[in-house]
């Protein structure tokens, strides 16, 4: 038998409606487990030992009282710490912000509160979210349980190292860039990032507005589908929240469809890792093998992910992180002779040097005269990756690529070198740029024992096929239920 | 377009940050670099090209005009770091 | 050389609304500190803004009853700067999509005397957008404290076009504007209560010149004659500075002190703004359908200048009488109403006098300062109505319908109802008054005004009216009283 801690969220909701374990025994397995490897992989900013067995208390009696609330009543759900619950500390992984104490929830977590969740512990991240390697949190770097000489990946670091390192059974992540999938391909695990609209960002820190969604980190493409289904939904808080009706992607993963997948020639080129590659391929067979049609598309755009992308979203970040000046919340330096300096000098000593350097070159491209080459450019480059989209997908139903172009590096290897830390994040960028939906599903392993991650790229919110084709494939393999020794 | 030199003093005005020299130096060179890395916009033809600002082109989000309970002047105030007469505090504003 | 100032200017108004521009939580003025704040308000990490429909309305409105361009489509900006008053150092605005293009507000220049209805002419607008307000600072020796309950009021920029040339214009404008607004409802513009604000810009060129001179902004003026006053003092400063050399005009921003009464130059660094404009990914941009114009089009009510000119036309009104009761829609809604209620029987000009005359008296006495709202009155267009009737039937005399106003304005009661309790109907009894006549009449007193009438000056006897009206306490009819006079004399 299995340890409580290592089972899928889907198992543990099976065995809480069957009374073969409570919420709290579950609870208490990872908070053991999380004192056990914590030390090591650092995923956790904070956690309440406490508060989360009451919270787990109190989903066993309603479950004595027969008032259990569905499929993640009971579970427990760690979550990025950018995402607001209240009367929890929410520091995006920032000096700036590290004794905030959220004096609000955001919209999924009163979703997930509603549906009797277990939301215990903050999880590291790249400070604001900056970053593809968890390196740059102000508090502390998160080690990949594969290898804890090695990065995550980022910024939702700490989310994906937290479901390899069995430290929680579902944790939420943010991906502006591709912080949910390029972690859960470096640590093996399945991270899905919505179609942008789908989930309400009310109560995520914003890093590029345009950009952003919550999504779901698992195991299991079924354990993302269930915690998918628990936080979409309209919200008029949200301006750019979508109503539509939602269906039920954990029921849709059942299907027997054939579909026509599109390989983007453009993401098997330079740059591209040779074991990373021969594992996507492996994958594409498999998906062959099943009877589906593989057809090679163009995405002539692909490299315009990065400029695109670097220039749209450190410009809106530079605005988004403008309200973090020491006045109504956050640090403020004891050394401001003024008003004024107290912005010099908090902002200063508040962010750390990613931070700084997005919030610089985002002020540039935006200030006068500059407005025009790069932003307005940028947004006009952006409407051309959508269209390319749009027509690659009148030939199929979805993309495979690769998640990352390597699997996950050093920590320390690229820490000097901004432009090749962003370049990590190629194949990932475009798809937040067109806003479509986008999951990494563990594909194998390098020869050293890392993970590599095969991605699909959904049709505009089409989670419910993106999600069945990911299981179609998660069911041919075991790379996902393979765990790093800690 | 050459940009290699950005006016770092300039923008880090504009965002209200202090830098030391060193990050200056840093910054600067590391931007220009990130910035070359842009040119490869300046080959495309965008003429005619609607720009986008929304994934998806949503119009008219309009909410109703209701009021809805707000924060207690201790929920406003909990995370300020200095705070008087129900207040915000701020060191005195010189233009 | 001859100078002329020329004078733009940029009003806010906040719009009246339930909740804030960009989020459902109250605004209210007079609140206890941050007592109108939420995680949105506060700026909160995570927030996100949501536009308010009625604050995109009421600015239809404005657009339409000023006869701006409503934009197919307007989008929102955010203009990027610090101070500690903005929760998110960046204001939610609209930079270069507004949602109101052009228009013009018809202003009415100075007559020749306050009797005499001056002329009217238009000021040109070059746009009219929405955006959110800021907080509160309040400043003191070492430091300063922050009211955030203002911010994210919704809060409209009118900006002019530079044709307002003379102080009186500027007072003009900001008068035609204001009663426009509050007659639509949109704002109570109380420029004490920051509810309209208004910055001007100024500069002075000679009389011929095209080109503009050095452009000076005005600020803190809080009410209509103070922008008037500062925006005079400073065409004086300028004009002298230009013809004495004595100061020199410089590009600056400068503050009314309506203590000292004059501006002083606040001594900004005129770092030269780079706001950062860009689109704001938070929010949408909005297109109102042309149904949706019209409708709202359709619930403009009639503007001041509109009625008065109905009122001067139909009605035969003076001027003297539109002037009062025009601009304040619930004073001539309060008039329109009585007249209506007098069933055609009224005369307009009887119904408009009380109403400008006593009405007005009455609420400009009350307690407490300011004047009270007609709301609290008890005096309603039913009671006016009454007391006309009265009068023009004579019933009562006008100098007894003004004994009834003050019983009726105390009590409530009817003016029927007074004039029965307590006997004030005219005297019909021509008996008894001709007697008192014939005692008047016969008054040594009155025998050299009684000489006059009969060598051919017919008012003479006017002078007679005044006792006999003493004698009947009022009650007796003026008409009544000359008719008798005139036979009692003959009779002598």
């Amino acid at each position: 038998m299995p340890e409580l801690y290592e089972s899928t969220a889907a198992e543990l909701s099976t065995l809480l409606a069957s009374g073969q374990t409570s919420a709290k025994e579950i609870m208490a397995a990872y908070l053991s487990r999380i004192e056990q490897v914590d030390g090591n992989v650092r995923a956790f900013n904070s956690y309440d030992h406490d508060d989360a067995l009451r919270q787990a208390d109190a989903s066993d009696t309603r479950r004595r009282e027969e008032r259990a609330m569905g499929p993640l009543d009971g579970i427990p759900v760690a979550l990025k710490d950018v995402i607001a619950v209240k009367d929890q500390p929410l520091t995006a992984s920032s000096k700036m912000l590290k004794d905030f104490v959220s004096p609000y929830d955001s919209h999924v977590t009163e979703l997930l509160k509603r549906q009797g969740a277990v939301l215990f512990g903050r999880l590291n991240l790249d400070e604001f979210a900056m970053g593809s390697s968890t390196e740059n949190s102000g508090f502390q770097r998160t080690c990949n349980p594969w290898d804890l000489e090695r990065i995550p990946g980022g910024s939702s670091g700490g989310s994906a190292a937290a479901i390899a390192a069995c430290e929680a059974p579902l944790t939420l992540g943010s991906d502006t860039g591709g912080s949910i999938r390029q972690p859960a391909a470096l640590c093996g695990v399945v991270g899905m990032k919505p179609t942008y609209g789908l989930v309400s960002r009310y109560g995520l820190i914003a890093f590029a507005s345009s950009l952003d969604q919550i999504g779901p980190f698992a195991q299991t493409v079924e354990d993302a589908a269930i915690l998918l289904q628990g936080i979409v939904g309209h919200d008029r808080r949200d301006s750019t929240s979508i109503k539509m009706a939602v269906p039920d992607y954990r029921a849709a993963l059942k299907t027997d469809k054939k579909w026509r997948l599109g390989v983007p020639k453009e993401y098997f080129g330079e740059g591209l890792d040779a074991e990373v590659r021969a594992a996507v391929e492996a994958a594409i067979k498999t998906y062959e093998g099943l009877g589906h049609e593989i057809v090679e598309v163009s995405l002539p755009t692909t490299d315009l992910a990065v400029p695109v992308y670097y220039i749209l979203a450190p410009a809106e970040a530079s605005s988004n992180l403008s309200r973090y000046d020491g006045i109504r919340y956050g640090h403020r330096s004891s050394n401001a002779a003024d008003a004024i300096d107290v912005y010099y000098k908090s902002r200063a000593e508040g962010f750390g040097p990613e931070v700084k350097r997005r919030i610089i070159l985002g002020s540039y491209v935006l200030s006068s005269g500059y407005y025009d080459a790069y932003y307005l450019k940028a947004q006009k480059a952006r409407t051309i990756i959508r269209n390319d989209f749009n027509s690659a997908f009148e030939q199929c139903d979805a993309l495979l690529t690769p998640t990352a172009p390597t699997a996950a590096f050093k920590a320390g290897e690229k820490t000097n070198d901004p432009l090749s830390m962003y370049l990590s994040d190629i194949f990932t960028i475009n798809v937040n740029l067109a806003g479509l939906p986008g999951v990494s599903v563990p594909c194998g392993f390098t020869s050293t024992g890392l993970p590599i991650g095969l991605q699909i790229i959904g049709k505009a919110f089409e989670e419910a096929e993106m999600l069945a084709i990911a299981h179609a494939y998660e069911q041919q393999h075991d790379w996902g239920k393979q765990r790093p020794s800690l | 377009m050459a940009h290699t030199e950005i006016d770092i003093d300039k923008v880090a005005r504009l965002a209200r940050l202090d830098l030391s020299d060193e990050e200056k130096r840093t910054y600067s060179a590391q931007l220009g670099q990130v910035l070359e890395h842009m040119d490869k916009l300046n080959a495309l033809d965008l003429d005619g090209v609607e720009p986008t600002a929304h994934s998806f082109p949503l119009s008219n989000v309009l909410d109703e005009d209701e009021e809805q309970p707000g924060f207690t002047v201790e929920e406003a105030l909990r995370n300020a770091p200095k705070a008087r007469d129900n207040q915000v505090v701020v060191p005195k504003v010189v233009e | 050389m001859e100078y002329e100032p020329v004078i733009g200017l940029e009003v806010h108004v906040q719009l009246k609304t339930r909740s804030k521009m960009f989020t459902r939580v109250a605004y209210a003025y007079g609140h206890e500190p941050n007592t109108l704040t939420n995680p949105v308000v506060m700026g909160m990490p995570g927030t996100l803004p949501v536009m308010n429909k009625e604050a995109v309305r009421k600015t239809v409105q404005l657009g339409l009853m000023l006869g701006c361009k409503i934009a197919e489509t307007c989008k929102w900006d955010r203009k990027n700067y610090f101070y500690p008053d903005s929760p998110k150092n960046y204001q939610l605005s609209q930079f270069d999509q507004p949602i109101c293009e052009g228009g013009e507000v018809e202003i009415e220049m100075l007559g020749a005397s306050r009797n005499v209805m001056g002329d009217h002419r238009t000021v040109e607008l070059t746009r009219i957008h929405l955006e959110e307000d800021v907080g509160k600072l309040t400043h003191f020796a070492t430091d300063s404290l922050v009211d955030y309950n203002r911010a994210g009021a919704a809060l409209c920029e009118i900006v002019t076009e530079p044709n307002l040339y003379s102080e009186d214009e500027v007072y003009a404008f900001m008068t035609a504007l204001r009663n426009m607004i509050v007659t639509a409802g949109l704002s109570d513009c109380d420029m004490e209560k920051g509810q309209m604000r208004c910055d001007a810009n100024i500069s002075i060129r000679p009389v011929g010149s095209k080109t503009l001179g050095t452009k000076v902004e005005l600020k803190n003026m809080n009410s209509i004659s103070g922008v008037r006053n500062a925006v005079a003092y400073e065409i004086k400063r300028q004009i002298r500075a230009l013809t004495t050399g004595y100061e020199k005009i410089v590009q600056e921003t400068r503050r009314w002190d309506p203590v000292a009464l004059e501006t002083e130059s606040m001594r900004m660094k005129e770092e030269s703004h780079d706001y950062r404009y860009f689109p704001d990914p938070d929010l949408m941009p909005v297109s109102i359908p042309a149904e949706q114009i019209e409708k709202i089009r359709s619930e403009i009510p009639e503007m001041p200048f509109d009625r008065q000119r109905r009122y001067m036309n139909d009605m035969d009104l003076p001027y003297t009488i539109t002037s009062v009761l025009c601009p304040e829609r619930e004073l001539a809604e309060f008039f329109e109403e009585a007249l209506a209620l007098t069933k055609g029987k009224g005369e307009p000009k009887a119904v408009a006098n009380l109403v400008v005359n006593e009405l007005i008296r009455d609420l400009s006495a009350a307690e407490g300062g300011g004047r009270q709202s007609l709301s609290e009155c008890l005096v309603t267009p039913a009671h006016v109505a009454e007391l006309v009737l009265l009068i023009e039937g004579g019933v009562i005399t006008k100098q007894i319908g003004k004994d009834v106003w003050v019983e009726m304005a105390t009590s409530g009661k009817m003016p029927a109802v007074i004039v029965d309790e307590k006997g004030l109907k005219a005297s019909n009894d021509s008996g008894e008054l001709a007697t008192i006549v014939a005692q008047v009449v016969a008054d040594p007193k009155h025998e050299k005004a009684i000489t006059q009438f009969k060598e051919g000056n017919k008012k003479a006897l006017n002078s007679l009216i005044g006792p006999v009206m003493k004698a009947t306490q009022g009650k007796a009819n003026p008409q009544q009283i000359q008719q008798l006079m005139r036979e009692a004399v003959a009779k002598l």
